[in-house]
């Protein structure tokens, strides 16, 4: 799926992408994307259209281990979000949901607020016109919980599978 | 070569030596979570079990919006409520304990060794007490409702090594700032910070527990001082548990060590919106403030409203600032109240609020209008995090908010002592 590149700085956090007034609300994923960056970029939630990628700079979603802060994204149809790090509760909160994180400082010098880009799973890479960024492969314990659709699925599996074994005991 | 806390830890809960860059599936030995256990349990609930697998494991402490500000958050504490009811969940404070961190080692469940996880990035705070503590998600921690597991990568550590003695009315909340300054907010991401050197041995619980909070706002995965006597005493009487205490050999592997001394450190303050954006309070003196908050489970205990009340005592709040405290539990609020403190607030003209995480995530209890600004003793001081979007935040500790506030301008603590 191709998208759009929205491009923001260095430690974008949890307070901006989605405010803590919200947090202790239970809303449904589409009120949530409502409030998506609503302190850093009133515009994006406004704009934002299915399979756009967020690009940002180091340390993206620290602060608070609200998980709203990636599922608001997920919800407005970001397609995967490219950094040069991110902050390690964010990081498991994006991979429990479902949300790609991927790690790339080459493509977060290079690309442009507004480019079109594509995100590759299969082959690790990220493709915007003739340009294209490799990112690493995910570690086996985070693919497994990307493969099952997230850890809800993941854990759904595992309690199948243990159905036979550790609960029946 | 040796091994680390963190390695020795994740290693005996995984049964194999183990060292930083693994990655583990271990169980915990409590699980916390506050008023985001209504949305945990929601999580729960999709994976059709009918029970938790150890409700003697989990540990909810209702804090966040506490007593509830709108029919929405009541909603949500009653379905928490009746979850502990059905569950038998045996370890539930409610709205009236304070902070979910500082009732958590007032109860004794943060031991020496002892692996915990909470559904709060500032559960790094148990490291105060030598635990192994982690801030985790909402669904992982429905996860371990159910499984009792969780997965977890074995940090690096980053070492950091204290000496001398503070000066006046200089305290543990201006070295975390001028550490995460110096370091940036990122500067320890998905590593362990070890707190150590003779300095270290020196500081209360209390002064432990503000570095392991903000070591959250260094990105660390957990902050930890090594067991000492320290310790003991402070754990004598809150548990009857036994516990083996942890530490780092010797020849353990450190990613970087770092070196501080204390006698030559000046007051911080983080400004505007970043927690690293921190300066020396001689820099930004005269800064007007609307609002002065001092409390927090960053700088809520007993000693630092101490402090706080030194500098108060007998006089007044600026007419131009309104001064919140926020007594990190009902435990310090009321050693407070025995010892003088809350009336030291009160004739000084201070708002006392009931314990628990009051304005500091901006829910409600003090919230900013566009163009205000509030000095705090909290740990975070995004944009908006309080209120408008137009609002501003800086940190500071309760000696520089407490001078400030007699001021109405951000005020050097240093000039104010008796």
């Amino acid at each position: 799926m191709k998208g759009k590149v929205w491009k923001y700085g260095d430690n974008v956090n949890t307070d901006v992408i989605y405010a803590g007034k919200y947090t202790y609300a239970i809303l449904r994923p589409e009120e949530m994307a409502e409030h998506a960056l609503e302190d850093l970029d009133p515009e994006f939630a406004k704009k934002v259209r299915p399979g756009d990628v967020m690009v940002a700079g180091r340390n993206f979603g620290c602060g608070s281990s609200r998980e709203q802060a990636a599922a608001c994204l997920k919800a407005a149809g970001v397609q995967a979000v490219v950094a040069k790090s991110f902050a390690r509760i964010y990081y498991r909160n994006a991979i429990n949901l479902g949300l790609p994180v991927l790690q790339s400082p080459e493509a977060v010098e290079a690309l442009r607020a507004g480019d079109e880009v594509e995100v590759d799973f299969a082959a690790g890479k990220i493709r915007s016109g003739s340009r294209e960024f490799i990112f690493p492969a995910f570690p086996p314990s985070v693919l497994g919980i990307l493969e099952a659709g997230g850890l809800i699925e993941y854990t759904r599996k595992k309690l199948k599978n243990w159905g036979q074994t550790k609960l029946s005991c | 070569m040796g091994l680390t806390f963190s390695e020795k830890v994740l290693g005996g809960k995984a049964g194999r030596a183990v060292r930083a860059g693994e990655v583990v599936t271990v169980s915990p030995d409590f699980v916390l979570s506050h008023d985001n256990s209504a949305a945990i349990l929601q999580e729960f609930n999709k994976l059709g079990l009918s029970r938790v697998r150890r409700p003697d494991k989990i540990v909810i402490v209702l804090d966040h919006i506490v007593p509830a500000s709108e029919e929405k958050y009541a909603q949500n504490h009653k379905s928490i409520r009746e979850f502990v009811a059905e569950q038998g969940i045996p370890h539930f404070f409610d709205v009236h304990r304070g902070v979910c961190h500082q009732v958590f080692m007032e109860e004794g469940f943060a031991l020496p060794g002892r692996l915990v996880v909470g559904s709060d990035s500032h559960t790094t705070s148990y490291g105060a007490l030598a635990a192994f503590a982690a801030g985790i998600g909402r669904t992982e921690t429905a996860s371990i409702w159910a499984t009792d597991e969780i997965w977890l990568r074995v940090p690096e550590t980053i070492k950091i090594e204290f000496r001398g003695k503070f000066p006046a009315a200089v305290s543990a909340k201006d070295a975390a700032l001028k550490l995460i300054g110096d370091g940036g907010a990122d500067m320890a991401d998905y590593r362990a910070v070890e707190f150590d050197g003779p300095a270290a041995r020196e500081f209360s619980v209390a002064s432990r527990f503000v570095l392991c909070n903000m070591a959250a706002e260094m990105g660390a995965k957990n902050g930890y001082f090594p067991p000492d006597e320290v310790t003991r005493e402070w754990l004598a009487g809150r548990t009857k548990e036994a516990y083996q205490p942890v530490v780092s050999d010797s020849d353990a592997r450190y990613e970087k060590t770092l070196a501080y001394d204390l006698s030559v450190l000046a007051p911080q303050v983080a400004c505007p919106h970043t927690v690293d954006n921190v300066k020396p309070v001689t820099e930004v003196e005269g800064t007007k403030f609307h609002q002065g908050l001092i409390g927090t489970c960053t700088n809520g205990r007993l000693e630092d409203l101490e402090a706080a009340a030194g500098i108060l005592k007998g006089r007044k709040v600026h007419k131009a600032v309104r001064v919140l405290i926020l007594p990190a539990s009902l435990e310090v609020y009321a050693e407070a109240s025995r010892r003088g403190l809350l009336t030291v607030f009160a004739e000084a003209g201070c708002l006392i609020l009931n314990p628990g995480c009051g304005p500091c995530l901006g829910a409600h209890q003090g919230i900013m209008a566009a163009g205000e600004v509030t000095l705090s003793t909290a740990n975070r001081n995004f944009k908006g995090r309080m209120g408008s979007r137009d609002s501003q935040i800086y940190l500071a500790s309760p000696a520089t908010v407490a001078a400030s506030a007699l001021y109405g301008v951000i005020t050097d603590p240093r000039k104010v002592l008796r």
